[in-house]
C-alpha cells in the first residue's frame, strides 16, 4: 500500500512538473513581453490605469470566449454568439424600459434573467439539430448568427434601444472602490465557476469524454444527448451575459455590437490552448488566451500601430499561439 | 545475404525502453513470424521498419547495404509493405483509388482515370482475386479490405510485407484463402513478417519464428524446432500449465439471471432466445456477421431492439439506450476497444471511473481522491502495466489497454456481463489473467456471455455453448459435449 501511495505521488510529481512546463513557459513569455513592452512605450503600459483598462476591454471576448470553450472541448462550434450578444442587448434594453420596475437591483436582476433565458435558449435551439440529427454545429449555428441578427434588427428597427433607467451604469463604468471595474470582477467569477465547472464536476468530465470519444461515452452510460445541449445552452447563457455588460457600458442594446466577436472569442479559445478537434482545453487558458490578445491590441494602441496593421499582427499571433501550442505537444508527447 | 537486416535496435518511449537492442533478419521469400505479448515491442520494432517510428539507436540494412528509414516514403521506397491490424484505408474512396493512393498514373495536370484501372485489374488478375473496383472500401468486408491493403503493397513494389493480425477478423475459409495468397506471393520471392497471437495458425504459414519478450529478441529458430509449448514459455517467461482455467461447476439450483426472449433488432438480430443462470459463462459461437455482437449489443442498449424482452433477476428491463442497460446491471465490453471501449486521450483514471462516476461524486462535484483510491485498486488487482493513472490510455500496450476496459465494468455494480472477443489482439499473458478474471466474477454470482471467434476458447471457457447464425440461436451445446466439427457445421448452415 504504502509504495502504491509513493507511486501516486511520484505520478502527481510527474503530472505538476508538466504542467509547470506548460503554463511556465507561456507565463515566462508573457512576463518578457511585458517588460519589453513598457520599456518601449516608455512606461505607460505599467500603469495601473492600463491595465486595469486592458482587463475592461477583455471582459466581453473573455466571458463570450468560455462558454465557446466548453463548445469547442465537445468538438463542436458555435459561431452564433455574435449575434446572440447583439440579440440579447437589444431584449435586455427593451425588457429594462417596458417594465415598471423603477430602476435598482430588481430591475438589473430581472433584465439579466430575460437575458440569459433568451441566450440560453438561443443555445437549446442551437443543439437540437445537432443532437437530434447529428447535423454539424458549424452549421446550425451559423444558421441562428443570421436569425439572430435579424431577429435584434427587427426588435430594435435597426437602431440601438437607449436604456431609460441609469441602474445600469454601475455594472458597465462603475467600478469596486472606484478601481476594479465591476465588469472585470464579473469576468473573474464567471471564469472562476466554468474553471470548476469544467475540472471539477462530472459534467465538466463528460464534456471532455464527449470530444475525445463520442462512442465510447454513450456506451458508458453518458447522456451524451444532454451534456452537448447543456454546453451549447452554456454558450448562449455567456453569450447572454456579455450582451448585458456591453449593454451596460454603453447605455443601449444595438444590433452591430457583437459582428465578428465570434470570431475573436474562437480565436482566444484556440490561442489558450484548446483544441478545435476536441477533447482537450481549459478555461484558465482560454482566460490567458483573451488577456493575450487584448494586451496586444493594447500596446499597438500605445506604440500606435495604425489598425490595419494590428489586424496582421493579430493574426500572426493568433497561428504563432496555435503552431507554438503544437510544438509543445510533440515535445511532450516525446 | 538477408533481405531485410536489423541489427542493436533501440527505442525509448518516456519512462518505457520498448526496445532494447533487437536484432532481427528475414531472407527473401520467407514469412518470419514474429510472436511475443502485448507490450513486448513486436509493434514498435515493425513500426520503426514502415518509418512511422525513428530508431534511437541500431543499424538497419536491405539486400546488405546500410540504409535510413527517415518516414513511411522511404520505407516503401525500400519496398517495405505495412499492413496494419485496423488498416489504412480511405472509407469513402474506391478500390482502384485506394490502390493508386499517392501514386496516381497522371495525364498532364489529370488524373489518368484508364491507366489506373489498368494498374489495378493488372495486380489483382496477377493475385488471381476479384474485388469490386468501383465499391468505396468502406462497403467492403473485412477480408476485401485486407486484400486491398496486399494489392496496394505489391503495386508499390513491395518485396517484404509486414502483416499485423491478418486472420484477427477473418472466417476459417477467408484464413485459408489468405494463406494461399502468402504461399503464392512467397514463390514470387515476396518476403513477409507474420504477427499473430494465434499460435496454433503458425505451423501452416511460418517458415521461422522469432520471439519477443520485454524490448529483446530472445529467439530466432526455424518452425520445426520451436514447439508451440516452448514457444508459449520463451514468450511469457514461464510455463502455463493449462491454457484455460477450471470454471467452477454450475450449482444444480443456480438461479437464472439473464432471460433474453425473441429480441429483435434491425441490427440483424432475429428472436434471439436463451437464459444465462448466476456464475454461469454462455458461449456464443458464430462465424463473423453472424449476429453474435449484435445480439448482445441490443441486450446492452447499445442498438435498440424493435421487440422481444429482457429479463434480469426475474425483472423485465426496458432497455432504451446503454445508461438504462448499465443501470439495469449490464455491462458490455466492446470488441474494439479503441473505438468504443476507450477515451484514448484521457488517463487510466478517467477511463476506469467514466461509466460510474456519480459513484465518485459528491453532489456534482468528483471526489478525487476517491477516484485515485479506486484507480489504485485497479491497477493492483488487474495488473494494469502503468507508470500510473494519470498515465494516458493511448500510450499503453494493447493487453494493458483491454484491463483498463474490464476496470471500468468491475467497478460498476452488474449482475450480467457481455463480454464481446475479450482477448482478440491480447498476449497469452493478459489473456490467461482475462479468463482468471471471468472465474472471479462467476464466484461473485455474476451471469456472462462470451461471444468469442476463437473456437478453443468458446469450448475452454463456457458452461454451454450457443452457436448463433442469421441473429439468432441455432444450436446449444453443454459443456464437454460440443465438438469443434458440429459447431462449425452448425455455424455454417451446414447441420441444424
Amino acid at each position: 500500500m504504502a509504495d502504491v501511495v509513493q507511486a501516486t505521488k511520484a505520478a502527481r510529481g510527474a503530472h505538476n512538473r508538466t504542467l509547470a512546463i506548460r503554463v511556465g513557459g507561456a507565463v515566462l513569455g508573457f512576463l518578457a513581453l511585458v517588460l519589453v513592452v513598457n520599456v518601449l512605450t516608455h512606461g505607460d503600459f505599467l500603469t495601473i490605469g492600463n491595465i486595469t483598462n486592458v482587463l475592461r476591454q477583455i471582459t466581453f471576448n473573455c466571458i463570450t470566449a468560455v462558454g465557446q470553450t466548453f463548445v469547442i472541448i465537445t468538438g463542436g462550434i458555435d459561431l452564433s454568439v455574435g449575434s446572440l450578444i447583439e440579440l440579447t442587448g437589444v431584449v435586455m434594453a427593451l425588457f429594462a424600459n417596458a417594465v415598471p420596475l423603477d430602476g435598482g437591483v430588481g430591475l438589473v436582476i430581472a433584465t439579466l434573467l430575460v437575458g440569459i433565458a433568451v441566450g440560453c435558449a438561443a443555445g437549446f435551439v442551437n443543439a437540437l439539430p445537432v443532437v437530434r440529427l447529428n447535423l454539424p454545429p458549424f452549421i446550425t449555428t451559423l444558421a441562428m448568427l443570421q436569425i439572430a441578427r435579424g431577429l435584434a434588427f427587427i426588435l430594435s428597427h435597426g437602431q440601438p434601444v437607449p436604456i431609460a433607467s441609469n441602474a445600469f451604469n454601475a455594472i458597465g463604468t462603475g467600478a469596486l472602490f472606484d478601481r476594479i471595474p465591476w465588469a472585470v470582477l464579473w469576468m473573474l467569477a464567471i471564469v472562476a465557476i466554468f474553471a470548476v465547472v469544467l475540472t471539477r464536476t462530472r459534467f465538466g468530465r463528460y464534456v471532455f469524454a464527449l470530444g475525445g470519444n463520442e462512442e465510447a461515452a454513450r456506451l458508458a452510460g453518458i447522456n451524451v444527448k444532454r451534456t452537448k445541449t447543456l454546453v451549447y445552452v452554456i454558450s448562449g447563457g455567456c453569450a447572454a451575459v456579455a450582451g448585458m455588460l456591453l449593454m451596460s457600458r454603453f447605455a443601449s442594446g444595438s444590433p452591430q455590437t457583437g459582428i465578428g466577436s465570434e470570431l475573436s472569442a474562437i480565436a482566444a479559445v484556440v490561442v489558450g490552448g484548446t483544441s478545435l478537434a476536441g477533447g482537450r482545453g481549459s478555461i484558465i487558458g482560454t482566460f490567458f488566451g483573451a488577456l493575450l490578445i487584448g494586451v496586444l491590441n493594447n500596446v499597438m494602441n500605445l506604440l500606435n500601430i495604425e489598425s490595419y496593421t494590428q489586424q496582421i499582427v493579430l493574426g500572426a499571433v493568433i497561428l504563432l499561439a496555435v503552431i507554438l501550442d503544437e510544438l509543445r505537444k510533440r515535445y511532450l508527447a516525446r | 545475404m538477408p533481405l531485410l537486416a536489423m541489427s542493436g535496435i533501440v527505442k525509448t518511449f518516456p519512462g518505457v525502453k520498448a526496445l532494447d537492442g533487437v536484432s532481427f533478419e528475414v531472407e527473401a521469400g520467407e514469412v518470419h513470424a514474429l510472436v511475443g505479448e502485448n507490450g513486448a515491442g513486436k509493434s514498435t520494432l515493425m513500426k520503426i521498419l514502415a518509418g512511422a517510428y525513428i530508431a534511437d539507436g541500431g543499424t538497419i540494412a536491405v539486400d546488405g547495404k546500410p540504409v535510413t528509414i527517415a518516414g513511411p516514403k522511404s520505407a516503401e521506397a525500400l519496398g517495405i509493405g505495412m499492413i496494419y491490424q485496423e488498416f489504412n484505408l480511405v472509407p469513402d474512396l474506391s478500390v482502384i483509388e485506394n490502390i493508386t493512393l499517392g501514386i496516381e498514373p497522371m495525364r498532364g495536370l489529370f488524373l489518368d482515370r484508364k491507366a489506373a484501372l489498368q494498374r489495378a485489374v493488372d495486380i489483382l488478375n496477377e493475385l488471381d482475386i476479384v474485388l469490386p473496383l468501383d465499391r468505396p472500401a468502406r462497403r467492403l468486408a473485412v477480408a476485401q479490405q485486407q486484400l486491398v491493403e496486399i494489392a496496394k503493397c505489391l503495386v508499390r513494389k513491395a518485396r517484404l510485407i509486414v502483416m499485423d493480425e491478418p486472420t484477427a477478423a477473418l472466417t476459417e475459409r477467408e484464413t485459408d484463402a489468405l494463406f494461399a495468397l502468402i504461399a503464392k506471393l512467397k514463390a514470387q520471392g515476396v518476403a513477409f513478417v507474420y504477427i499473430s497471437h494465434r499460435l496454433e495458425e503458425l505451423p501452416r504459414i511460418a517458415d521461422r519464428i522469432t520471439v519477443i519478450r520485454d524490448g529483446r529478441a530472445i529467439v530466432t529458430r526455424p518452425l520445426a524446432q520451436l514447439p508451440q509449448n516452448e514457444m508459449i514459455r520463451l514468450m511469457v517467461g514461464r510455463s502455463l500449465d493449462a491454457h484455460f482455467p477450471d470454471l467452477p461447476p454450475l450449482a444444480a439450483d443456480a438461479r437464472v439471471v439473464l432471460d433474453v426472449k425473441d429480441l429483435t433488432a434491425p441490427t440483424n438480430v432475429n428472436f434471439a432466445t436463451f437464459v444465462v443462470h448466476a456464475g454461469e459463462i454462455v458461449g456464443m459461437a458464430g462465424l463473423v456477421g453472424a449476429g453474435r455482437t449484435e445480439i448482445v449489443r441490443a441486450i446492452a442498449g447499445a442498438d435498440i431492439p424493435s421487440s422481444g424482452t429482457v429479463t434480469i433477476d426475474g425483472t423485465r428491463v426496458i432497455v432504451r439506450d446503454p445508461r438504462s442497460g448499465i443501470r439495469a446491471g449490464i455491462a458490455l465490453i466492446t470488441e474494439d476497444r479503441k473505438a468504443q471501449g476507450l477515451v484514448l486521450g484521457m488517463s487510466v483514471r478517467e477511463n476506469t471511473t467514466l461509466a460510474h462516476l456519480d459513484e465518485y461524486s459528491r453532489g456534482p462535484f468528483i471526489r478525487r481522491r476517491a477516484e485515485d483510491a479506486i484507480t489504485q485498486r485497479e491497477i493492483a488487482e488487474l495488473h494494469i502495466r502503468t507508470p500510473s493513472g494519470e498515465q494516458i490510455v493511448k500510450n499503453l500496450s494493447g493487453g494493458n489497454q483491454q484491463k483498463v476496459v474490464l476496470a471500468k465494468w468491475l467497478i460498476g455494480h452488474a449482475r450480467v456481463f457481455l463480454f464481446d472477443e475479450p482477448t482478440r489482439g491480447v498476449d497469452v499473458g493478459a489473456k490467461a489473467e482475462i479468463y482468471g478474471l471471468m472465474v472471479e466474477l462467476l464466484k461473485r454470482g455474476a451471469a456472462i456471455v462470451m461471444v468469442s471467434s476463437e473456437l478453443p476458447e468458446v469450448l475452454g471457457m463456457s458452461h454451454r455453448v450457443l452457436v448463433v447464425r442469421e441473429g439468432a440461436i441455432r444450436a446449444e451445446f453443454a459443456r464437454g459435449e460440443a465438438t469443434p466439427d458440429q459447431v462449425i457445421a452448425v455455424a455454417a448452415g451446414v447441420a441444424a
